[in-house]
């Protein structure tokens, strides 16, 4: 049994050691937000955080996470800066086929909560792990600069 | 799909569409049924295939096409609310299933979302139908409320009694008006009275999918569900002769090996189990007739098929007699590669094959033809077979193909529950459906006016057509293999355009987004920088001389020119360069500005880019396809290459099979031109329009003509 914590709920799971974290959420638990590209941490399709972390579920083994705090998109709204993403994403509208999306704005997420004023190189730096076949880059550049604002403008409330 | 077609098949669609009320004949419908359609959910009023309003006013569309990011879930319940008269924040859609009423009139009336013909097939016929919902609205509140017909309009959402002011909600007339006939040849709204067409409408598909909810066809979960993975044979045409199903059954979770005549699956509990039953098995395959193949075999054969004539696709004047009459000439070779689609979301395909029926849960583009292979592959009749369309994670053509639905329906049948198939992505590169390899010669004669005199352009490569739509290849030619080359939109005298149809051993070829276009335009706009460089005249204004009089294509390059600042210096390793086409429907100019490192790097700085695709619908959509088409296309030029040794595909993911990522994607700006002309189409053209302004824009940076994709930094040294 592997026990963590996952969206704020004690979650447990009868699997191998080895068993890759981003087929434990998606197919054990059924949870199908979280998205499988590559399989080898090259697209970050799969990102997730792991105590606030960004890390890919795809090359991270079940055991890795044992005591962790896991955050999946499904519940990152519920974190300031990922309300911020979600937000400035559906205000830019930044999403296209969408599948890629998932995985940016976990990233998004993680680089501003970690770089309250990313520059264009943080945004370099911190989302260039994840590929958009669809292209959507412009805006996910524009939106993290828009999240990282409101984010900050919150926090001064 | 291409422009030829389209235009044979828009006026058989436009006749058809005069008839709306009765289906068309000779097997074109275009998705006016009358009463026919059944009814989903509680909606109550469906007076078509496509509307259904249900009591509480709440619209569902019926998508006669599949979102895969162009936006399409919104641009076209726009045009319905439009004339229907709907607040958008009504507006909802569904995924159409397999039916002759969702074919596309663009297309033969066949269901398929693709060639960026979505708009340009259902802009009409929702309108129509829009039109005609709110009629039969009106209809039932004149006879509810006892009043003449004239008396009444409509505000978004309600049928209102002028005179008395007196509002009823459509969703209190849904009932009454289901039992009316539906009218013919009801009026359309005047364009200038749009409220919504022509402003930038919210995306109806987005909000679940920044928050996971979304489900893509890789996200389906029957009850009972297994998952298998699979393994094909790495050569094209192979056969499997062994798999150690012992050792694979071993693994935790592995509960079925299904073999097939060229591949073998491992079915598990879960994906992770399957794919390490998968190496447990250690398939072997026998590599068949094509166990040799490779790239420079292929390109050899392209080489030599050039030198033949091919069938003729345009000819004006005397091209032959005057290229070799004249002193002031060119010629080139263009080459462009196999590429792969790489879609984001990886192929997948969820099958239940119960004794005299089957589901399938998959994105597809082609609901129809999903329907008839798995029919075939189960030796069903297709009504036994329902598709559930699933929100596509990318489709850029490769979901056009139904290779992977035979592939599953087969796999399936060996289960008794419910199986999802999913390819690891180097299943998934390895075998794709790829965008043919495509060789060009091309050569033209200036004359005195340093114009081009004649002009003769041979493209030899794979015939998807003739795959695909057989019955549209005419004489040889393949009107996809042309389009956007035979068209002679510079209307230069003496043309020629001749196609050979050469198709690589054993490979699998499949339209890839900006289909013909993609592969012409960068030959045609390079070689006209070709002959502008020769000619010793700026590429703006030779494109501009050879344009006089065609307003549109000169409204889209000045407008690029003047975003770009032509013509003020860059600096050194830097350039510009332009590109124009006119495909899809579609005026575009685009400018690219490059930095090339000293290393040969190449890197997109800017692109501006001016498109006139008609009336647009939803201009913020417009500006994401293009923006999206441009970063589709910068990774053609920069990184895009499948090869082949030893009959196997060289590349697996996505260290080798790069994609451009965000460090280095350009700025993008784009301008959109207003215009009443009918809609264009907008999600393929800004890949075919990047792809020569980036490879002129590399020339003017380094005084080298880069004629075969993708650029390598090698050949773009500084010496
Ligand atoms: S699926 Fe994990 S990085 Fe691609
Ligand atoms: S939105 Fe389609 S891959 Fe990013």
């Amino acid at each position: 049994m592997i026990n963590f914590k996952l969206n704020g709920k004690d979650t447990s799971v009868d699997v191998a050691d080895d068993m890759p974290v981003l087929w434990v959420i998606r197919d054990v638990l059924g949870m199908t937000g979280t998205k499988f590209g590559c399989g080898v941490g090259l697209c970050g399709a799969c990102t997730i955080h792991v105590d606030g972390e960004p890390l890919r579920s795809c090359i991270a083994q079940a055991a890795d996470i044992a005591g962790a705090n896991i955050t999946t998109i499904e519940a990152i709204g519920e974190t300031p800066s990922g309300q911020a993403v979600q937000e400035a994403w559906l205000h830019l509208e930044v999403v296209q086929c969408g599948y890629c999306q998932s995985g940016q704005i976990m990233s998004a997420a993680a680089l501003i909560a970690a770089v309250p004023e990313p520059s264009d190189t943080d945004i370099d730096e911190g989302m260039s792990g994840n590929i958009c076949r669809c292209g959507t880059y412009v805006r996910v550049r524009e939106a993290i600069k828009e999240a990282a604002k409101s984010a900050a403008a919150k926090r001064a409330e | 799909m291409t422009k030829l077609l389209e235009t044979r098949l828009s006026k058989l669609s436009r006749r058809a569409f005069l008839k709306a009320g009765a289906a068309a004949g000779g097997g074109f419908m275009i998705g006016w049924v009358p009463h026919a359609a059944k009814a989903g959910g509680d909606a109550v009023f469906a007076p078509d295939a496509f509307i259904r309003l249900d009591s509480t006013g709440k619209v569902a569309v019926v998508m006669p096409v599949i979102e895969m990011g162009q936006g399409t879930y919104t641009s076209l319940p726009m045009v319905i609310a439009e004339e229907m008269d709907l607040d958008m924040g009504n507006v909802t859609f569904e995924h159409s299933p397999a039916g002759n009423a969702y074919g596309n009139p663009m297309l033969g009336g066949v269901q398929i979302t693709g060639g960026s013909n979505s708009i340009r097939g259902f802009y009409m016929p929702f309108r129509q139908a829009g039109a005609t919902a709110r009629r039969m609205l009106m209809t039932a509140a004149a006879q509810e409320l006892g009043v003449e017909e004239g008396t009444l309009t409509t505000e978004p959402g309600f049928v209102v009694h002028v005179r008395s002011g007196r509002k009823t909600p459509y969703g209190e007339l849904a009932q009454a008006a289901s039992a009316l006939s539906v009218p013919a040849g009801v009026a359309l709204k005047d364009p200038s009275t749009f409220r919504i067409i022509g402003n930038s409408v919210k995306r109806l598909d987005t909000a679940k999918k920044v928050n996971g909810a979304a489900k893509f066809g890789i996200d389906v979960q029957i009850p009972g569900m297994k998952v298998a993975v699979v393994a094909a044979s790495p050569v094209f045409g192979g056969t499997l002769t062994s798999v150690d199903e012992a050792s694979a059954l071993q693994v935790a979770g592995v509960r079925q090996i299904a073999k097939l005549g060229n591949a073998v699956a491992v079915i598990a509990d879960h994906y992770w189990a399957a794919r390490q039953g998968l190496d447990a098995a250690a398939p072997e395959f026998d590599d068949g007739p094509h166990a040799s193949v490779s790239t420079a075999d292929i390109v050899a054969a392209l080489a030599k098929a050039s030198e033949k004539q091919g069938a003729v696709a345009k000819s004006e004047g005397d091209a032959a007699s005057v290229l070799a009459a004249s002193s002031r000439k060119a010629e080139a070779t263009y080459e462009q590669p196999f590429l792969a689609h790489a879609t984001m979301e990886p192929i997948n395909c969820t099958v239940h094959v119960k004794p005299d029926s089957c589901d399938i849960w998959v994105g597809t583009q082609v609901q129809g033809r999903a329907q008839a292979i798995a029919a075939e592959a189960l030796g069903m009749q297709p009504e036994q077979v329902t598709i559930h369309n699933h929100l596509l994670g990318g489709g850029f053509g490769r979901r056009l193909e139904v290779d992977f639905i035979q592939q599953a329906a087969l796999i399936a049948r060996q289960s008794p529950d419910p199986v999802k198939v999913v390819w690891s992505r180097e299943e998934d590169i390895q075998h794709d459906m790829y965008r043919p390899y495509y060789y060009d010669r091309i050569s033209a004669a200036l004359g005195e006016d340093d114009m081009p005199a004649a002009w003769t352009h041979r493209i030899v490569g794979s015939s998807i057509v003739a795959r695909y739509f057989p019955d549209f290849m005419k004489d040889g030619v393949d009107p996809d293999a042309v389009d956007g080359a035979a068209e002679n939109v510079y209307g230069i005298k003496n043309f020629f355009v001749d196609y050979v149809r050469e198709e690589p051993p054993g490979i699998p070829t499949a339209f890839w987004r900006g289909v013909g276009p993609t592969r012409n335009i960068f030959v045609i706009e390079s070689f006209l920088d070709e002959l502008a460089a020769l000619a010793g005249k700026d590429p703006i204004a030779y494109r501009r001389a050879l344009l006089a009089g065609n307003s549109r294509a000169l409204g889209v390059i000045d407008k690029a020119a003047e975003m770009s600042d032509w013509g003020t210096p860059l600096g050194p390793h830097r350039g510009r360069g332009v590109s124009f086409q006119h495909v899809f429907g579609t005026f575009m100019a685009q400018v690219a500005e490059v930095t090339v490192s000293e290393r040969g790097e190449v890197h997109v700085d800017r692109v501006l880019a001016a498109v006139d695709c008609g009336l647009p619908i939803n201009p913020d959509t417009i500006e994401a396809q293009l923006q999206s088409g441009i970063i589709f296309g910068i990774t053609a030029v920069l990184h895009g290459e499948i090869t082949l040794q030893d009959g196997r595909v060289e590349q697996s993911n996505f260290h080798d099979y790069e994609i451009l990522r965000i460090d280095k994607s350009p700025k993008i700006e784009v301008a959109v031109i207003q215009s009443s002309e009918a809609p264009g189409g907008i999600g393929e053209p800004g890949t075919s329009g990047i792809i020569p302004a980036v490879a002129n824009a590399v020339f003017a940076a380094t005084g080298v003509r880069g004629r075969k994709l993708p650029f390598k930094a090698e050949d773009l040294r500084s010496r």
